[in-house]
C-alpha cells in the first residue's frame, strides 16, 4: 500500500529511513519547519535551516523515489522571541515560490504564553497575505487543551482563514471535538509515549470516521517512529478495518489537503 | 448479546479480548509495579506530587463506569486555566497541571 507522512522531521532522520520508508510504501512526505532541540540564537540559522529543508532533504527523499515537500515558520517553542520572530518572518516569502514549499507550519503554541500568541497571529496574518495552506501545532500534554481551545478560537477570529485549508496536528480524545465542529483538518499523531498510541488512533477513526483525518508519525530525535503510518495501517487491519478506508487515511486525504497547493504532485 | 451500531468496534467484545487481552494484562501489571516500586523507595519524598496526584486520580477514572474514559483521563492530566500565560515559564510540559 502507497502511503504519505504528512508530518515527519527528517532534517533529524538517517538516509536508512528514508530507504526503509521507501520499502514500505511510502511515496510522499512533507517536513514542517520544527525546533532544533534548543533556542536557536539568530534568524541566519533559520535562512540556513529553509534552505536545508527545501533542497538537501528533497534531494535525499528523491534518491528514494519519495517526494519531498516541507513548511516554513519559526516553531513556537521560539515564539516568546518576538524580535526573532520578525527578523524570520521578514524573509520567509523569498522561499515560499520554491517547489516544494506547501505553506506555512508547523505554527501554533508551547507553553500558552502572549507573545507566542502574538508570534501565531502573526504567522497566520503572512500565511494569509501570500494565500498558504497552514500546519497547526498544538501544545504538549497538559497545555494541549488550553492551546487548542486558544488557537481554534484565534483562527475562528480571522475571517480570511478558510477552515478546508488548514490542518490542526497533534489532536488527541480531548481536543478533536472542537477542531471538526470548526471545520478544520485533524492530525493524529502516532508516538510511542505521548500524543496518539496507535489502537487509540483506530478508535478515533472509529468514532468521528474518516473525513479529513490524516496520521503522521512526527519523526525527529526523540522517541517516535519513522514507519509509524503503515503501522497504523497494520492496526486497522487487526481491528477488521478494509483497505479502502486505510487507503483513504494514508493516502488519499493527505492527498487531498496538500493537494490545495498547486505544486503538490499526488503521487505513487 | 446486544448489538451497538453508531461508532462501533467491527469486533465483538469477545474478540477485543481475545485480541487485545494479553498486552493490557501487561500494562496493568506495569502500573501496579510502579505504583509497589514508589513504595519501596528508598526515600518517600514525592508523596504529594501533583502528578502522582493526577494520576491517583486518573486511575479512580479508569475504574468508574463513563464510556468516556479517555477523554476524561485527559481532562484530569489537562491544565484546567485556559487563559494566555503572561509569559513563558519554562520549555516543556510536564504531563500534568502544577496546580
Amino acid at each position: 500500500m502507497n502511503w504519505i507522512d504528512p508530518h515527519v522531521h527528517m532534517v533529524s532522520r538517517t538516509t536508512t529511513d528514508y530507504e526503509q520508508m521507501a520499502m514500505a510504501g511510502c511515496v510522499a512526505l512533507s517536513e514542517p519547519a520544527f525546533w532544533a532541540g534548543y533556542d536557536r540564537s539568530s534568524a541566519a540559522v533559520f535562512h540556513d535551516y529553509f534552505n536545508h529543508i527545501t533542497t538537501f532533504e528533497p534531494q535525499r527523499a528523491a534518491d528514494y523515489g519519495i517526494a519531498h515537500y516541507c513548511w516554513l515558520c519559526l516553531n513556537p517553542k521560539e515564539g516568546e522571541d518576538m524580535g526573532l520572530t520578525r527578523e524570520v518572518l521578514a524573509f520567509i516569502p523569498e522561499f515560499l515560490e520554491r517547489p516544494t514549499v506547501l505553506g506555512i507550519g508547523e505554527i501554533g503554541l508551547n507553553r500558552v504564553t502572549k507573545r507566542e500568541m502574538e508570534s501565531f497571529v502573526a504567522h497566520v496574518d503572512l500565511a494569509m497575505e501570500h494565500e498558504q495552506l497552514i500546519l497547526i501545532h498544538t501544545p504538549h500534554l497538559e497545555d494541549k487543551y488550553k492551546g487548542t481551545l486558544q488557537i481554534v478560537e484565534a483562527l475562528k477570529r480571522d475571517s480570511r482563514v478558510t477552515p478546508d485549508r488548514v490542518l490542526i496536528d497533534h489532536a488527541e480524545e480531548h481536543t478533536i471535538d472542537m477542531i471538526r465542529e470548526a471545520g478544520f483538518w485533524t492530525g493524529l499523531t502516532l508516538y510511542p509515549n505521548t500524543k496518539m498510541a496507535m489502537d487509540r488512533a483506530v478508535d478515533i477513526v472509529e468514532i468521528y470516521g474518516s473525513e479529513r483525518l490524516c496520521v503522521n508519525s512526527a519523526c525527529d530525535w526523540g522517541p517516535s517512529v519513522p514507519l509509524a503510518v503503515p503501522a497504523f495501517a497494520m492496526a486497522m487491519r487487526r481491528r477488521g478495518h478494509g483497505a479502502e478506508l486505510i487507503e483513504q487515511i494514508v493516502h488519499a486525504n493527505p492527498a487531498a489537503f496538500f493537494g490545495q497547493c498547486p505544486k503538490f504532485v499526488i503521487p505513487g | 448479546m446486544t448489538e451497538s451500531n453508531d461508532n462501533a468496534c467491527p469486533l465483538s467484545q469477545r474478540e477485543i479480548i481475545d485480541t487485545y487481552f494479553m498486552e493490557n494484562r501487561s500494562r496493568i501489571l506495569d502500573v501496579a509495579a510502579f505504583l509497589d516500586r514508589l513504595e519501596r523507595a528508598r526515600v518517600k519524598d514525592a508523596e504529594d506530587d501533583f502528578r502522582f496526584r493526577a494520576l491517583r486520580e486518573a486511575m479512580q477514572a479508569l475504574v468508574g463506569d463513563s464510556a468516556t474514559r479517555t477523554k476524561d483521563i485527559q481532562m484530569i492530566l489537562s491544565d484546567p486555566k485556559t487563559d494566555l500565560l503572561d509569559e513563558r515559564d519554562q520549555q516543556s510540559a510536564d504531563g500534568a497541571a502544577r496546580e
